[in-house]
């Protein structure tokens, strides 16, 4: 761990960005969200920094506002996904053929649902909240790792270590802990990092259909959808979510770069 | 081959049926009673038993599955609760806006991401490379109704040059109209999918131009696009044609999205309302044809793979030993 790779921290100083702009809200925002005292549409300006919204609310205070939530659909996506998808994916690797072949089958059907279509679903069948869209996101992304971990899984138990540690009378739970979860632990990150930014637009193409977090949650996502029939008079209100997700995204996509390869010395020396 | 191909049908059957299943009981997940639904406010209990015995909701589980399973398997995908107009009708008159809208992104994706991802990957360290490289990386982080929102701000309102939404109410009548009409939400769809794309390409032919073989090639007095035509394109294209199915299913999704930013009546706008209005066949009906469209392209993408890549043949599970 001691070369820090460049796009590891690159991703870290976007991502801190965004969460420090979260965090703060808990404390202070420039004007309360539901303040509607300023005037509408306003341009960016000395009074609201971005201007205002077409209900006079502070932009800024709704952007930071939005910042809380993308974080939490990222995260929230990853708590759910981080431990449901490389269990069910351990579990179809080590598992007889049949009960094997049974989860490939469901894993495909879920996966040929796209995470948006099922994130749908899975929100239509609760009322539209945040925590609907989180844990919808979240078994969308679980079937996506489950996928990639029961490949990975099959791939180490091939190897010659692990029938070795299999004639010296290791047990299945050892074999695990010990040989399979080290060895794919690093991809399992990687991907993990990259859910998390998709988790992040996820939220925001459910919150702009009016599927996410219903108001007064501010969602970067909904924001688009108020502002995109006054973009041509007030095109920040619609830059400025749209790059606040960029960068979440992209740092996220840093972050899931720099594991590997910090993971992969080899992949530093050749790009 | 035979023996994969039955193998892989059989695959392709089941799929199909477990699919099914997991439609069925996601539906049946969904809250709120669709007698609720279809009835005023302040129904008596024997209108709504009525209504129950109409839809079939009053029977036991099983059976209801059976007859939903026998109206699937004749398209038979009933009729919304909300307007009370045939699902399948509804779905065959949209479809002519979302096919053509999935495919024209998806053709104009890969006739940009497939000689920009080569290019950039035997250019990698110019400067211009690393520009498209970072282009990528930031379409990849954009909500696609962004990119839409963004599009029509430019080219419809600025420079008035596209129309900002809408599609011609007598369809592809005239294809020039329709055309113009859909000109910038599959210019939106493409930007984003040719951008992942570009990253596939891009690996794809690293892999390749790294490899013994090309070495190999040019060694023995092959130029290098000789060597690549020859060696190198075959094996580049198996990983790119793996993701294609998926990369097709997801412009789907891209256009399911977009059809709400350009205000298209396609089959997204007619998903979202559905689900907003809590209308189960048309949800129903619009998931059953998008999953089995995914299902099929991926069991064709599997073929193509085969024909491509001779090693896979030679095993009946499709992948590699």
């Amino acid at each position: 761990m001691r070369v820090r790779s460049p796009a590891l921290a690159a991703g870290c100083a976007l991502v801190a960005v965004i969460v420090a702009m979260a965090l703060l809200t808990f404390f202070w925002t420039p004007y309360d969200p539901a303040d509607t005292t300023g005037g509408r549409l306003e341009p960016p300006g000395a009074g609201h920094l971005l201007g205002t919204d077409r209900l006079g609310r502070d932009l800024l205070t709704q952007l930071m506002l939005g910042a809380r939530v993308a974080v939490v659909a990222s995260l929230g996506a990853v708590a759910v996904g981080g431990p449901l998808g490389p269990a069910v994916g351990v579990l179809a690797g080590l598992a007889a053929r049949w009960l094997d072949d049974a989860l490939a089958v469901v894993l495909d059907i879920l996966l040929a649902f796209p995470t948006l279509l099922l994130a749908m679903l899975v929100v239509a069948a609760k009322q539209t909240s945040l925590a609907a869209a989180i844990t919808a996101i979240g078994l969308a992304v679980s079937a996506v790792v489950a996928r990639l971990t029961r490949v990975l899984v099959k791939r180490v138990l091939a190897q010659d270590y692990i029938t070795a540690a299999r004639t010296s009378g290791t047990s299945w739970p050892r074999i695990v802990t010990g040989h399979v979860l080290p060895n794919i632990w690093p991809t399992l990150a990687v991907n993990l990092a990259l859910q998390a930014g998709l988790a992040a637009l996820a939220e925001a193409s459910l919150s702009y259909l009016g599927l996410g977090a219903p108001p007064p949650n501010a969602s970067w996502g909904r924001m688009l959808k108020e502002a995109e029939a006054t973009v041509l008079t007030s095109p920040v209100a619609v830059l400025a979510p749209g790059a606040l997700l960029a960068m979440l995204v992209i740092g996220a996509n840093l972050i899931a770069q720099g594991i590997r390869e910090q993971a992969d010395p080899t992949l530093r020396r050749s790009r | 081959m035979i023996a994969y191909l039955r193998r892989r049908v059989l695959l392709l059957a089941v799929s199909f049926l477990v699919a099914s299943c997991v439609l069925f009981l996601l539906l049946r997940l969904l809250p709120g009673d669709p007698a609720n639904a279809l009835l005023p406010m302040g129904a008596t209990p024997e209108q709504v038993a009525e209504v129950r015995h109409e839809l079939g909701t009053d029977l036991p589980p099983l059976e209801q599955f059976a007859s939903w399973a026998r109206k699937m398997a004749t398209l038979d995908l009933g009729r919304s609760l909300i307007s009370s107009l045939p699902v399948g009708s509804e779905i065959a008159a949209r479809l002519p806006v979302t096919v053509p809208l999935t495919l024209l992104a998806f053709l104009l994706s890969v006739l940009v991401a497939v000689p920009v991802g080569f290019f950039t990957a035997c250019r990698g360290r110019t400067w211009y490379g690393s520009l498209i490289g970072a282009a990528s990386q930031f379409g990849l982080a954009v909500p696609v109704f962004w990119v839409g929102i963004l599009l029509i701000d430019l080219f419809a309102l600025r420079l008035r040059l596209l129309p900002a939404g809408g599609f011609p109410v007598d369809g592809w009548a005239h294809p020039g109209a329709a055309l113009t009409a859909l000109a910038l939400p599959v210019l939106t769809v493409s930007l984003v999918m040719s951008a992942s794309l570009i990253r596939y390409v891009h690996s794809a032919a690293l892999d390749v131009l790294d490899s013994d073989y090309l070495r190999t090639a040019r060694a023995l007095g092959a130029s290098f696009a000789g060597a690549v035509w020859r060696h190198g394109l075959r094996n580049a294209a198996a990983p790119v044609v793996s993701v294609l199915g998926i990369e097709l299913a997801t412009t789907f999704l891209g256009a399911v999205v977009v059809e709400g930013v350009f205000a298209l009546p396609g089959l997204g706008s007619m998903l979202v309302r559905g689900f907003a209005q809590h209308d189960y066949p048309v949800i129903q009906g619009i998931l059953a044809l998008s999953t089995f469209t995914v299902l099929v392209i991926g069991f064709l993408t599997d073929l193509v793979q085969r024909l491509i890549d001779p090693r896979l043949r030679r095993t009946t599970t499709g992948t590699p030993a």
